[in-house]
């Protein structure tokens, strides 16, 4: 018994250090961008920037020399570009994620309520599709964009964003596991579909949007495929895409830009960390 | 149970409606294009060419190298992505404190967009680089084969704590009267988990190899970030022979290089489909 506690301490003492490495590189974006322009490209110049070579070892940071938000001050202040890149970033991600979900939950409800033949068919298709890589369908995106003359314009990224069946699975396998019983009271009180839909289905799925529509926010928060195949336009593009540019150019500010462009998915995380639970264990587990 | 609810027809077509006619005109429309440029040998005007361009497609040296290392890569990545989790899930079924946070610290990668973080991993593998610091060497870990494990590292990173989650649920859902049973029994850890866990395990382990693979598929999106356009032949994936075929506006091998890609991922989610599928029955037959 002793022996085996002793087992579970180190098994834990293991985890815990994983644990802190899983975190370290959030943690140390963060922390880096309190550096001062002039202690990044002291410490990092080499290694980043276009300084030479370099016989010293670059180590990260954990504790800077001095704590400054001048990083941030350039960012929100003097480089105009940046900021629009951002505001670029929420034009794509929040209409996407809020059509999307809206759009796939009325679909799931059409099928879990009528699960015939040929929706299964078409159930499946939408699977398929889910599943392709961006190299099969950024083709199809990329010459129907030309077709419908929104190539290099932001319809170009929001209208496949809008109308693509990645949440329709999800969203689907949750409905359908929502009590029948339900269902049957409300038609026996003669609710029509759309009462039951908008009063119990969605009610009842609130978790499971909310999982969705955190990881289209991730997944669209962070795309750099679309945007580079669907776009010229500098002027058009997100921040996920710029940011390996300043990434080259200005290092004194990527720090900042990087921590920045995390915030709205840690606000979104800490807020809603459960429902994600939830939501992708339905996905995963029947 | 279904006689029941479809003794009053649901009038549901219209939930469907939108998505519907979204899937049609911006990816099943298109990709009808996308046959059609496959097929014939000038984007105007084409003649109908049969499977010229798929048979110059494979013999294409740039299109073979990406296929080879994208496969290479999904090769590495899968097994990884599936394994590492569920020992941890594995691990974290004990009693050990501290459990929820320790999930979340897994999980946090997860919100974090991966261009922020890329600052971070530059400066880790650089030649002067951290890593090389701690371990005494000088590999220079972009223009070498060991980029991969870089990469690898990144990939792991991000997408360990999801399925991390899904293993753990499908743990938590195993009956505990067959674990009480066996514990009575003296069968110990291993033989508990190839005896009884394993097969309800199946369906999500299933699930999981399905989620690596389409995340695998992603991972140019990690490759661009750290190395750009250019990276070590090693490196070079599908996605940047797609890249550099949109920038040269050549429709036909694009349009072949997506069909033949459509049907070689179509066919293995298909299979792995039909496992999970059949999976499924069996666990519920019980």
């Amino acid at each position: 018994m002793k022996k085996q506690r002793l087992k579970d301490g180190c098994l834990w003492l293991a985890l815990v250090i994983l644990a802190i490495l899983f975190v370290l590189p959030t943690v140390l974006t963060v922390v880096n961008s309190f550096l001062s322009a002039a202690e990044i490209e002291r410490s990092y110049g080499a290694a980043l920037g276009s300084g030479g070579y370099m016989k010293e070892r670059i180590i990260l940071k954990l504790v800077p020399d001095i704590v400054t938000g001048e990083q941030y001050k350039t960012f929100l202040l003097q480089s105009p570009e940046y900021l629009q890149k951002f505001w670029n970033s929420v034009l794509y991600t929040v209409p996407i994620t809020v059509l999307q979900t809206l759009i796939s939950a009325l679909a799931a409800y059409g099928f879990c309520r009528k699960p015939s033949r040929l929706r299964r068919t078409i159930f499946f298709g939408y699977l398929v599709l889910t599943l392709m890589p961006y190299q099969v369908t950024l083709v199809p995106n990329y010459l129907g964009s030309k077709w419908l003359k929104t190539y290099d314009t932001i319809w170009a990224i929001l209208l496949p964003g809008i109308f693509s069946p990645f949440a329709v699975f999800l969203l689907t396998k949750y409905m359908q596991r929502i009590p029948k019983a339900y269902l049957e009271a409300a038609q026996l009180d003669g609710a029509n579909e759309w009462q039951i839909f908008r009063r119990i289905f969605l009610p009842q799925c609130k978790s499971a949007l909310f999982a969705v529509g955190m990881l289209i926010f991730f997944d669209y928060w962070n795309m750099v495929e679309q945007p580079m195949v669907l776009l010229e336009s500098e002027d058009l593009q997100p921040l996920s895409l710029y940011l390996s540019k300043i990434n080259q150019g200005e290092l004194g500010l990527a720090f900042a830009a990087a921590a920045i462009y995390m915030i709205p998915c840690l606000l979104l995380f800490a807020n809603g960390e459960k429902h994600l639970e939830e939501g992708i264990v339905t996905g995963g587990v029947k | 149970m279904k006689k029941r609810l479809s003794a009053k027809k649901p009038h549901t077509f219209f939930f469907l409606l939108p998505s519907l006619l979204g899937v049609a005109l911006f990816f099943v429309l298109p990709f009808g294009m996308v046959l059609y440029y496959s097929l014939v040998n000038r984007p105007v005007n084409g003649e109908f060419v049969g499977l010229q361009n798929f048979k110059s497609l494979l013999q294409n040296r740039a299109f073979l190298l990406g296929a080879k290392n994208t496969t290479i890569l999904i090769g590495l990545s899968v097994p990884l992505a599936v394994l590492l989790p569920l020992r941890l899930a594995l691990w974290l079924e004990r009693a050990i404190p501290m459990k929820s946070h320790l999930r979340t610290a897994f999980l946090s990668p997860m919100l974090v967009p991966v261009a922020s973080v890329i600052l971070v991993w530059q400066v880790l593998f650089h030649q002067n680089g951290t890593l090389n610091a701690y371990l005494g060497t000088r590999l220079n870990w972009f223009h070498s084969p060991w980029s991969i494990l870089m990469v690898l590292l990144l990939f792991l990173w991000k997408n360990v704590g999801y399925h991390t989650i899904l293993f753990t649920a499908a743990l938590a859902a195993i009956p505990k009267a067959y674990i009480d049973m066996a514990n009575l029994d003296g069968a110990g850890r291993s033989r508990q988990f190839f005896a009884i866990k394993l097969h309800f395990l199946a369906p999500t382990i299933f699930f999981v190899v399905l989620m690596s693979l389409i995340a695998s598929m992603k991972l140019f999106r990690e490759v661009w970030l750290l190395t750009g356009s250019y990276p070590y032949e090693t490196l070079y994936l599908l996605q940047h022979f797609m890249n550099n075929t949109y920038r040269a506006m050549d429709y036909q091998k694009l349009s072949a290089a997506a069909l033949l890609l459509a049907v070689v991922m179509g066919a293995g989610i298909s299979v792995l489909l039909g496992v999970e599928s059949r999976l499924d029955r069996d666990t519920e037959n019980e």
